[in-house]
């Protein structure tokens, strides 16, 4: 706590400090962006999430940041009283991750950004009428019916510059010249792994820019959850990135049960840890066969799908689904394993190893394949930390990043396993990082698996949860990167405020700057590569 | 799943009932039987997938449950190659008139399978100011298969309702008919006077 008042204190010595789960900064807005550059220079040059908030009496925005030398996390909040025209000061020049988690601010609340280089909405239509996340917004279906005509293409943005005299000017910005030649994909394309859009601008055949245009999947999850009790949004969890459902409840669970201080029994976090582990494995084979079809070898998918079902029944023998599981709630488990889970799981850990010689020989070694992926795509270290890109595609970049390291959640403090760290910054990297982390999982699983203790697989909590009034931030290292929870509670059954903080919108933001200047088939590749889930994305 | 189960479907038998009433020529009708029995089989699914559903429908794909036993396996990118669309997941109004145009660019005969909660009423996300509540709203429904998302035997039931209704169906003066936009916003009037109004 000394610490961030050390670093704060000498740029903006008006700061309010609060005690709370961690060291919050409340730091006026006009102070803010200095604040922000030197908190990055003193090593917090991570930020890790960006959350909107409606607080009620202010508009404003909850910054929390991580410092990559020791990892420990600290919160700075922003606000501004003015509902009408509210504005507070863009840090996208610092941390380019909030270039596009900024527009997703003025998206859901119409906080316009000063010095933000491109101001327009995200996820939502251009005419679509109120700030959804706002308190005092209008639910009215006749306001926004569902419209049938295709939305205005949108090139024209604004940016609202700060002259030197502190006065603020509208600039009218153009995404795209009127000279450039600009390609649609997507929204319905098979190689875009669900329904997002690139708006391509290209010079023969090179890529010169991207415009990102998601929210064809917005379901706006982040608002059903104010209205629902804290067990009830659980599910919404799998229903986002639906390959790392377990690992996503996982982080709420904990999350409300951090607030609740309640702890999970031991049996529950060990199960817990096996069950995340068992949907890596699933995902990173899913990955490795959409993957290799999109490239074309369209009998990898065949193998990949082949291993994922075998865990894919596992999972549903405990479970009672395939893919929305449901299976963690608040406390620790909905039900015990099934008898068959541990022989089961031994199963699949003796033919994993037999699988994965089977994909490199069939396709890792490929020329073409090799020809394709290497040197494409190239995310050099320093565009990974300031886009944000935790996960297997930043540790691709030689950037160590594992949540499940650096901050140890449930029992991954005990365990032995390594993080995969490569330092190739391209595609065939990003592709090997994951293969490797599915050796890294079955290690973790067959050091647990017989060993799960006994005991109950649920702690004892109330009926009807209320949690205190506070905030609190939660993050596990789901399948794709780090998976965060905010949760804003002013001591009602519900919560004030609960984002969800997924990797991916992160993930789609860098496409723009790693394709500049490839070909478009590469596009494919580098998309893929990032594998990037769009019900993640838009939420 | 009992076989006197697969066959209960109210909606098919009164629509042989249909047409048995109203009588047929018996070289047409004979004709109709072996193309139905053709485009039944061989019925192209349009790769159009949103969330979570569309993953069960690539395992429906894949090699353990492998829809090519039952003709579905030719998968199109592009409507105007497919019969019908499997609507895998949620539809938002930012992607309703981008689904609505893929399904105008079907060719007829088409159909429409709404697959999982989502596309059936809106599912755990009804509630929503972003989703569209039944994507019977936008486009007429053949099959309707519940689940959230539905196991891949029952979006084969689905399907395999979709191929009985394509067996009776009357392929000659019938389905087969060329039906243009103006028709369409005929038939529509209040989408015709809003897509009106926008142009």
């Amino acid at each position: 706590m000394a610490d961030i008042k050390d670093i704060i204190g000498k740029v903006c010595p008006d700061a309010v400090y609060e005690e709370n789960e961690r060291p919050l900064a409340v730091v006026p807005d006009a102070k803010w962006h200095d604040v922000a550059v030197a908190l990055k220079n003193a090593s917090y040059d991570w930020l890790i999430a960006l959350v909107g908030e409606d607080f009620g009496d202010a508009l404003g925005c909850m910054y929390y940041l991580k410092s990559t030398a020791d990892h420990s996390i600290i919160s700075v909040k922003v606000v501004t009283t003015d509902r009408e025209n509210p504005m507070i000061h863009s840090v996208s020049d610092i941390w380019k991750v909030a270039i596009n988690e900024e527009r997703e601010v003025y998206d859901f609340f119409g906080i316009k950004f000063i010095n933000h280089p491109d101001m327009r909405r995200l996820f939502l239509r251009n005419d679509w009428v109120g700030y959804p996340l706002r308190k005092d917004y209008d639910m009215n279906p006749d306001l926004n019916p569902v419209r049938l005509y295709h939305e205005e293409p949108d090139d024209a943005s604004v940016s609202y510059q700060e002259g030197a005299d502190g006065k603020i000017t509208a600039v009218p910005v153009k995404v795209f010249g009127d000279n450039e030649f600009v390609v649609n994909i997507g929204p319905q394309h098979p190689a875009t792994h669900g329904v997002l859009r690139f708006r391509t601008s290209l010079d023969g055949e090179e890529i010169k820019k991207i415009d990102l245009v998601c929210g064809y999947i917005h379901r706006g999850i982040e608002k059903l959850c104010e209205n629902l009790g804290y067990p009830q949004t659980i599910h919404f969890y799998d229903r986002m990135d639906y390959f790392s459902a377990l690992p996503n409840e996982h982080c709420v669970c904990s999350c409300i049960e951090k607030a609740l201080g309640v702890e999970a029994p031991r049996r529950a976090q060990v199960v817990r840890v096996i069950c995340d582990e068992l949907s890596r494995i699933a995902s990173h084979l899913l990955f490795f066969g959409t993957f290799c079809m999109d490239l074309g070898a369209t009998t990898a998918l065949f193998y990949g799908l082949r291993e994922r079902e075998t865990i894919l029944n596992i999972l549903e023998e405990t479970c009672g689904a395939r893919m929305s599981f449901n299976y963690y709630t608040i406390g620790g488990l909905r039900a015990d394993i099934h008898e068959t889970f541990i022989p089961k799981v031994k199963e699949l850990l003796a033919i994993m190893p037999k699988a994965l010689k089977e994909y490199h020989q069939l396709v890792t070694g490929n020329v073409i394949f090799q020809n394709r992926l290497k040197h494409v795509g190239i995310l050099s270290r320093e565009d990974a930390i300031s886009y944000g890109i935790g996960g297997p595609s930043g540790r691709a970049s030689g950037w160590a990043n594992d949540v499940r390291k650096t901050n140890p959640y449930a029992v991954y403090g005990e365990l032995d396993f390594e993080q995969v760290v490569m330092d190739g910054c391209d595609s065939f990297d990003r592709y090997l990082v994951r293969m490797k982390e599915i050796e890294q999982s079955m290690k973790i699983i067959e050091q647990l698996i017989d060993n799960i203790p006994e005991g109950e697989f649920c702690a004892k909590v109330p009926k009807i949860i209320k949690l205190p009034v506070g905030h609190w931030y939660q993050e596990v290292e789901a399948c794709r990167g780090a998976f965060g929870v905010y949760i804003d509670s002013r001591g009602e059954k519900t919560p004030y405020r609960m984002k969800v903080n997924g990797t991916c919108l992160r993930l789609a933001s860098i496409v723009d700057l790693i394709t500049r200047g490839s070909k478009i088939a590469d596009l494919i590749t580098i998309g893929g590569s990032l594998d990037y889930i769009v019900p993640d994305i838009d939420r | 799943m009992k076989w006197e189960d697969f066959n209960e479907n109210e909606y098919i038998e009164s629509l042989v009932e249909e047409l048995k009433s109203s009588g047929q020529n018996v070289v047409v009708g004979k004709l109709d039987q072996l193309i139905n029995w053709g485009r039944s089989n061989s019925l192209w699914p349009l790769t159009f997938a949103t969330s979570c559903c569309g993953i069960e429908f690539i395992s429906l794909g894949a090699a353990r449950y492998d829809m090519a036993r039952f003709g579905f396996e030719v998968a199109r990118s592009s409507p105007r190659q497919a019969d019908f669309m499997m609507v895998a997941g949620t539809i938002v109004h930012r992607m309703a008139p981008v689904f609505r145009r893929l399904y105008e660019q079907l060719a007829e005969p088409k159909y429409v399978i709404a697959v999982g909660g989502c596309a059936i009423s809106g599912g755990p996300f009804r509630n929503s100011y972003h989703v569209v509540k039944g994507i019977d709203e936008i486009v007429p429904v053949d099959v309707f298969i519940p689940g959230c998302p539905p196991r891949p035997e029952a979006m084969f039931y689905g399907l395999m309702q979709l191929q009985r209704k394509v067996k009776v169906e009357r392929f000659f003066g019938g389905v087969n008919r060329k039906r243009t936009r103006e028709d369409f916003f005929r038939e529509n009037p209040e989408i015709a006077e809003r897509e009106h109004a926008q142009e």
